[in-house]
């Protein structure tokens, strides 16, 4: 279930494995499974067509002998009869289960028209209201919101930037960091406001909770995302921020009580992508992740979970993501969240070349570089992928 | 098999690197992969196979010829 990359990962990695019964693959857009990075990048900024984000060709999606189910939106799940119910009341039998039914941009209050910034459809609508002189107010100085503001900005937009955080990214990279990507918004002429809080969307712009107005033509509200899923409401699996899945992916169903002992398994039922939250044994930590690449390596690990019962393997990434604005490419690996110190081990802050390492308890959990040779950043990836620990990672020196 | 790299597409992940060091590279500057073996012998292509598959930017095919 979901056509996007996480579910082409599973269907292919099932096919290359050597599965050769039944496959369907379930999407709730129109389109076949395309690639979403793109679409606050170079689809915003109209330097690609959009069939270049096509991830596979009409002949490799042939080739897979694929029931493609789509323009068609799970409504439920009868776990127990191994069934999928569709929208338009059709149900899909299964033997084997891979939800990877992504999420959704959160949206706020109001009367007034907001884009948000997740399917293609979205992009090319917002992408036909941007240009010079026509005033942007992005709500949320996330990556999406920062990107959106990047090319906006680059096309002759007037952009303002709202973010409930005095820092924007602070919870995600540190505040230090977070200072050194956002001066690039003032750089750039985009009217960057944090500790403001919107309201609502109005006419013409949006509500502050203080009740200012601040005005646009168009407004995109980039302020994260919720799962999709509520088709698994009553289920029987475990949802909670997510599908909560154990370290193999596979779904968890709920226990009633309270009980230490492990819950029952779902007899194949698995799940990857944005829409999985999984226990990742390399941190120790229940995570969801809604990065590009995650989606991809997430739905080999659940297909080959699922194919092979007898060898299952925990899914153990180092997490993955990259950004561009203005020009800076961002890149980290690891798990920054809830970092206790944050360091800068190689270039320097103000020149925005740098690598930063993040320390969690005793061991280095990620870094994060802006402008390093590859090579550099890779020997850290290792010592993340290795769970060195800060001390041996780290030279006692840089730390912020 | 042959390699296919769609170098604009590319995002300088270096997971292809990651899953097949002696297929890919990366350039220095910009960190944009590199084809080290365009036609990479047979023992290579389950690690091709699976750069193709976590490739980021869907830029990299692996061709029959």
């Amino acid at each position: 279930m979901g056509a996007s990359a996480a579910g082409l990962s599973a269907v292919e990695t099932l096919r290359r494995e050597g599965y050769d019964g039944a496959l369907t693959l379930v999407g709730d857009e129109p389109h076949p499974p395309y690639d979403r990075p793109p679409l606050s990048k170079q689809i915003l900024a109209s330097e690609w067509e959009h069939d270049r984000l096509t991830l596979r060709s009409t002949g490799e999606l042939d080739a897979l002998k694929l029931d493609l189910r789509l323009g068609s939106a799970a409504t439920g799940l009868d776990l127990d009869g191994r069934e999928v119910l569709l929208a338009d009341g059709t149900r899909v039998a299964y033997d084997g289960l891979i939800v990877a039914t992504g999420v959704r941009p959160r949206r706020l209050p109001g009367d007034g028209h907001a884009h948000v910034l997740r399917t293609l459809d979205d992009a090319l609508a917002l992408r036909d209201r941007l240009g010079e002189g026509r005033r942007l107010v992005v709500v949320g100085a996330g990556f999406l919101g920062a990107e959106a503001a990047a090319v906006a900005r680059g096309l002759g937009a007037e952009v303002t930037l709202l973010e409930p955080a005095p820092v924007p990214l602070g919870h995600a990279v540190g505040d230090e960091v977070g200072r050194v990507l956002s001066a690039a918004h003032l750089e750039h002429g985009v009217d960057l406001r944090t500790g403001v809080t919107v309201r609502e969307v109005t006419e013409g712009g949006v509500r502050l909770a203080d009740g200012e107005l601040v005005v646009g033509d168009e407004v995109l509200v980039a302020v994260g995302s919720l799962p999709n899923t509520e088709w698994l409401a009553d289920s029987g699996l475990t949802v909670g921020d997510g599908l909560v899945c154990d370290e193999y992916c596979e779904a968890v169903r709920e226990s009633p009580g309270a009980t230490k002992s492990p819950a029952p398994t779902t007899g194949g039922v698995y799940a990857a992508g944005d829409v999985a939250r999984w226990h990742n044994p390399l941190f120790g930590a229940s995570m969801r992740i809604e990065h590009r690449t995650n989606a991809a390596e997430q739905g080999m690990a659940a297909a080959r979970n699922l194919l092979h019962p007898q060898a299952r393997k925990p899914f153990a990434p180092v997490p993955y993501f990259w950004s561009d604005q203005y020009g800076m490419k961002v890149q980290a690996f690891g798990y920054l969240r809830g970092h206790d110190e944050v360091a800068v081990v190689e270039g320097d802050l103000a020149e925005r070349r740098f690598l930063v390492a993040y320390r969690r308890g005793d061991r280095l959990a990620g870094v994060l570089a802006v402008g390093m040779p590859p090579k550099a950043i890779r020997g850290w990836r290792q010592a993340v992928a290795v769970r060195s620990t800060w001390r041996d990672a780290v030279p006692a020196t840089g730390v912020l | 098999m042959r390699v296919e790299l769609d170098e604009p597409k590319c995002v300088a992940a270096g997971q292809c690197v990651m899953a097949s060091p002696e297929v890919f590279d990366q350039r220095d500057d910009d960190g944009v992969a590199i084809l080290l073996e365009e036609q990479p012998a047979d023992e290579l292509l389950d690690g091709v196979r699976e750069a193709v598959a976590i490739c980021p930017a869907a830029a990299i095919r692996l061709v029959d010829q």
